[in-house]
């Protein structure tokens, strides 16, 4: 059946908390302090100097591979974010990289060229980025399905739009906008202090995680999730549907914008990029790889997907590709061709993502373990 | 007794984990009306439409549905349309932005030839109307149209879904009186609440109450009952219209 | 005048484009409610396909009748590709509509890098006719004729999906089946076999739209569809999913909002407007303009 067709499941990267691993009678009392367990595990990572060949191109510690963990663990995060609309509450937004984007280049605008500093930008950014998605979010919301997936794809067309015809000069167009960083804290510039922001972005995660998580557990929550189920019947209860997706919108459009401004110090600028609807789609593909509504899924579903990304790029430049025939060789280095297709896969014979797979091998493990 | 045109056997329905049919059993009798009743709610179009494969996505239908020798759960709705079961739904449905010739044209099928004189013989104003779209008929005319589109082919089973909801007095009676000439050549299987119509045409009725069945028997001793008619029914005014 | 002339009609022939693909998109999601982000694609293929045909398919050519033979490869291409989607990846999914955009999204991530891996990334020159870069004067205005012959083909596509689906069996079960699917296959109707059928229409449609797209603009590139596409689904949402005669005014609507307020005001901000248009319309009419009936 189903249950063996894995075939994306490369190991996950370390800072992850495994839950995948087998064993689970001992790991049952200790799993309360797994989370914070891979918090402290994640946290010293910049300290060893392991060489992980063929995983990451320097040491861990080395400042390409924490700026490349830094990407996956914010990208984690705003995973962990979008599915508060789409696992949690069943709202198919296709915007969400809109809010992202509006904290990269709400952040670079108001320090490069406002001359803000830091802790200003970034808090105009945040509070500007909630309102805009809880105005945005007001309007979408009148739709439902498949046309609020089309309004939403359409504001965050205005959003690119916006950034690439450059209006007033302001974000630098199809170039994009470099971070100045002469007015920035020290501690966040140059090429050695990359570990703070690689602690920021940890920061971002666990930061996201514990909202989702306590949202979830939350009678507004409970709301969110009978939404998903089914819309009709929270309308029985006496509740207004409409307000409790607004709110989930909004605080999900707050937090993208907050995993923007981190970005944004971690790369250092702005580019483009991340207004594109495709960044939304990845977001999707996240999701859905890790597994909608679970706790683990989505982050862990963020942090492949970049990793794969960057690291996919170098493989399919790689020998070993390099010498396969043109007619493989050539679509297995194009990332976004290898995640595309596991994704299709993955919705046909993977449709929990990963976080299922711990209960999909369940059976298969306690079958071997009684032979 | 000949042979049942259609059994039902243990059949249980849950939808988005509500259980709305708990191990439903009853047989149609091969002629003459038999009608499904019971208080709003109780499961009777879950019935029909798990008969038909109509069941939505999120739902899960369980227990064996046999029309003659066939099994008829599992397969695609079209097919058992075609092999003879006709399906008029609640609230009639006809294509409202087609017109009145195209729905009927809609349900013709390649190999057969379409009984448009028996249909226009039943509903002249069919005839009449042809070119006139389907929305701007009156109640009762879209549930003509709905009864002839059936009617076209030949059927070994009509599932008729409530058919006199929402219409007028008058209405009602000539809605009933084509039943009665239709359920002569056919075994029909109606979803009915009033009782006036039930008593006109139906010979036998199945009871529903909370997903179960309450009561089987014959349709005429149901209604004499009246304390049991007004338990299972809940019904007092509709039974002297 | 001659300006206003001017900017209508290169505004009809971006609305013909947005028509050509908004048209299938909006069939296949009135009637099998698949929203479609693979729609880029099947115009991707068709363009590659007519640029691939003209330089090594025997017969066909950049020029004359070989310019004919090599769109309707492109063409080709692209329905079969469609069908090939449909039959392969969203059947399977039947009614599971979240199931089945998100393998529209996944194809469309890997179809265009599919496209960018065999080709390249870069734009390419697009073989065309000498005669479609060249001018035409109409009351004044230097009309391109590529776009002229943009306007000609969504006329005649738009007749002829108009006529399919007023007068032929499949085209009253598309329309049909836009309003109630479920009731269509109540009357012992097969109606999968119409979504195949509309997707091959939408896919040859959209290809179609590649080709001429890419006499229109000299050059073709993997990412053309998908900016295109987002205008697509703003004119479908606008038109009303399901109608491809709502699909055609909105088509114009939007062309025409874009290229005049691009002229008039500053470049990018009829991007804007069309985006403001949704908005309005949503507030006005959640159904969009027909509401969700195939009209023919």
């Amino acid at each position: 059946m189903t249950e063996v067709k894995s075939p994306e499941v490369a190991a996950p990267p370390a800072q992850v908390p495994d839950e995948l691993t087998p064993g689970r009678s001992r790991w049952h009392g200790l799993r309360p302090y797994a989370p914070l367990a891979a918090l402290v595990v994640a946290a010293i990572v910049p300290y060893s100097t392991v060489n992980l060949p063929g995983v990451f191109e320097g040491p861990l510690n080395s400042p390409g591979t924490l700026q490349l963990l830094a990407i996956c663990l914010v990208f984690g995060g705003l995973a962990a974010g979008y599915d508060l609309l789409f696992g949690r509450t069943g709202m198919l937004s296709f915007g969400h990289a809109l809010y992202f984007a509006a904290g990269v280049y709400g952040t670079d605008v108001l320090v490069t060229r406002g001359g803000l500093p830091l802790w200003q930008a970034a808090l105009l950014t945040i509070t500007g980025g909630t309102v805009l998605a809880a105005l945005l979010g007001a309007v979408a919301l009148r739709t439902v399905g498949i046309a609020f997936a089309m309004v939403t794809l359409a504001f965050a067309q205005v959003g690119a739009i916006l950034v690439a015809r450059d209006f007033g000069g302001l974000t630098g167009g199809e170039e994009g906008l470099p971070l100045d960083v002469s007015g920035l804290p020290s501690a966040l510039v140059g090429v050695a202090n990359t570990v703070n922001l690689y602690w920021l972005a940890l920061a971002y995660l666990a930061l996201v995680v514990f909202v989702v998580h306590r949202v979830s557990g939350s009678p507004t929550g409970r709301v969110l999730a009978g939404l998903r189920d089914d819309e009709r019947r929270i309308g029985v209860l006496g509740l207004d549907p409409y307000r409790f997706k607004l709110v989930a919108f909004t605080l999900a459009g707050g937090l993208a914008t907050a995993g923007g401004v981190v970005y944004c110090l971690i790369v250092g600028g702005a580019s483009p990029h991340v207004t594109s609807s495709e960044l939304t789609l990845s977001l999707l593909v996240m999701v859905v790889l890790g597994g909608p509504g679970t706790r683990w899924g989505p982050v862990l579903g963020g942090v492949l997907y970049m990793y794969l990304d960057h690291r996919l790029t170098a493989f399919g430049t790689s020998d070993a590709v390099n010498s396969l025939p043109a007619f493989l060789s050539h679509p297995l280095s194009q990332p976004l061709f290898v995640l595309g297709t596991v994704f299709i896969l993955a919705v046909y014979f993977f449709p929990g993502g990963l976080a299922s797979l711990r209960t999909r091998l369940h059976p298969l493990l306690t079958a071997r373990r009684r032979r | 007794m000949t042979e049942p045109v259609l059994s039902v056997e243990n059949l249980s329905v849950r939808i988005a984990g509500l259980h709305i049919l708990q191990g439903v059993s009853f047989e149609v009798a091969s002629t003459g009306v038999t009608v499904l009743l019971g208080r709003n709610g109780v499961g009777k179009t879950t019935t029909l439409r798990a008969v038909v494969g109509l069941t939505p996505r999120n739902g899960e239908v369980r227990g064996t549905v046999r029309m003659g020798a066939r099994s008829l759960l599992a397969r695609p709705t079209h097919r058992l349309v075609r092999d003879g079961l006709g399906y008029v739904p609640e609230d009639r449905c006809v294509f409202a932005g087609l017109t009145v010739a195209e729905n009927l044209r809609l349900a013709e099928r390649r190999g057969t030839t379409p009984a448009y004189d028996k249909v226009f013989a039943l509903f002249p104003e069919l005839d009449r109307r042809g070119r006139q779209r389907a929305g701007s008929l009156s109640g009762g005319q879209q549930q003509m149209l709905a009864i002839g589109r059936v009617l076209l082919n030949d059927n070994r089973l009509l599932l008729i879904d409530e058919p006199t909801k929402g219409l007028a007095p008058k209405v009602v009676t000539e809605v009933a009186e084509v039943l009665e000439r239709v359920a002569e050549s056919v075994p029909v299987l109606l979803v009915e609440q009033n009782l006036a119509v039930v008593r006109r045409l139906a010979k036998d009725a199945v009871v529903l109450s909370a997903g179960q069945v309450a009561w089987t028997g014959n349709a005429q001793e149901l209604l004499l009952e009246t304390a049991l008619t007004k338990s299972l029914l809940g019904v007092g005014a509709e039974v002297k219209a | 005048m001659s300006t206003v002339i001017l900017l209508t009609l290169t505004g009809l022939g971006l609305a013909a484009l947005y028509f050509l693909v908004a048209s299938g998109l909006s069939l296949v999601f009135g009637l099998a409610d698949v929203l479609n982000f693979a729609h880029g694609l099947f115009l991707g293929v068709g363009a590659y396909a007519t640029w691939w045909a003209a330089g090594n398919l025997p017969g066909a050519g950049s020029g004359g009748f070989g310019f004919v033979v090599a769109v309707a490869f492109g063409v080709l291409a692209g329905a079969l590709v469609a069908v090939l989607v449909e039959l392969v990846l969203i059947r399977p999914l039947y009614s599971r509509t979240i199931e089945q955009v998100l393998v529209t999204v996944g194809l469309s991530l890997a179809g265009v890098a599919l496209l960018q891996a065999t080709w390249g990334a870069d734009a390419r020159p697009f073989p065309r006719p000498a005669w479609t870069r060249e001018v035409t004067s109409i009351l004044g205005a230097n009309v391109p004729n590529a776009g002229l012959l943009l306007i000609i083909a969504a006329v005649l596509v738009l007749g002829g999906l108009l006529a399919f689906l007023r007068f032929t069996r499949y085209g009253l079960i598309i329309r049909a089946g836009v309003e109630n699917r479920e009731m269509v296959t109540a009357l012992g109707i097969d109606v999968r076999k119409a979504f195949t059928l509309v997707f091959a229409i939408g896919g040859a449609a959209a290809a179609l739209a590649g080709a001429l797209g890419g006499v229109y603009f000299g050059t073709v590139s993997p990412g053309q569809g998908g900016s295109l596409l987002i205008f697509a689904f703003i004119v479908v949402v606008i038109g009303g999913m399901g109608s491809v005669v709502g699909s055609a005014y909105a088509a114009v609507a939007v062309g025409l909002l874009q290229q005049f307020v691009n002229y008039y005001g500053t470049s990018g901000l009829g991007d804007l407007c069309v985006v403001g248009l949704l908005a309005v319309v949503l507030l006005l009419r959640p159904q969009g303009l027909a509401g969700k009936v195939a009209t023919a």
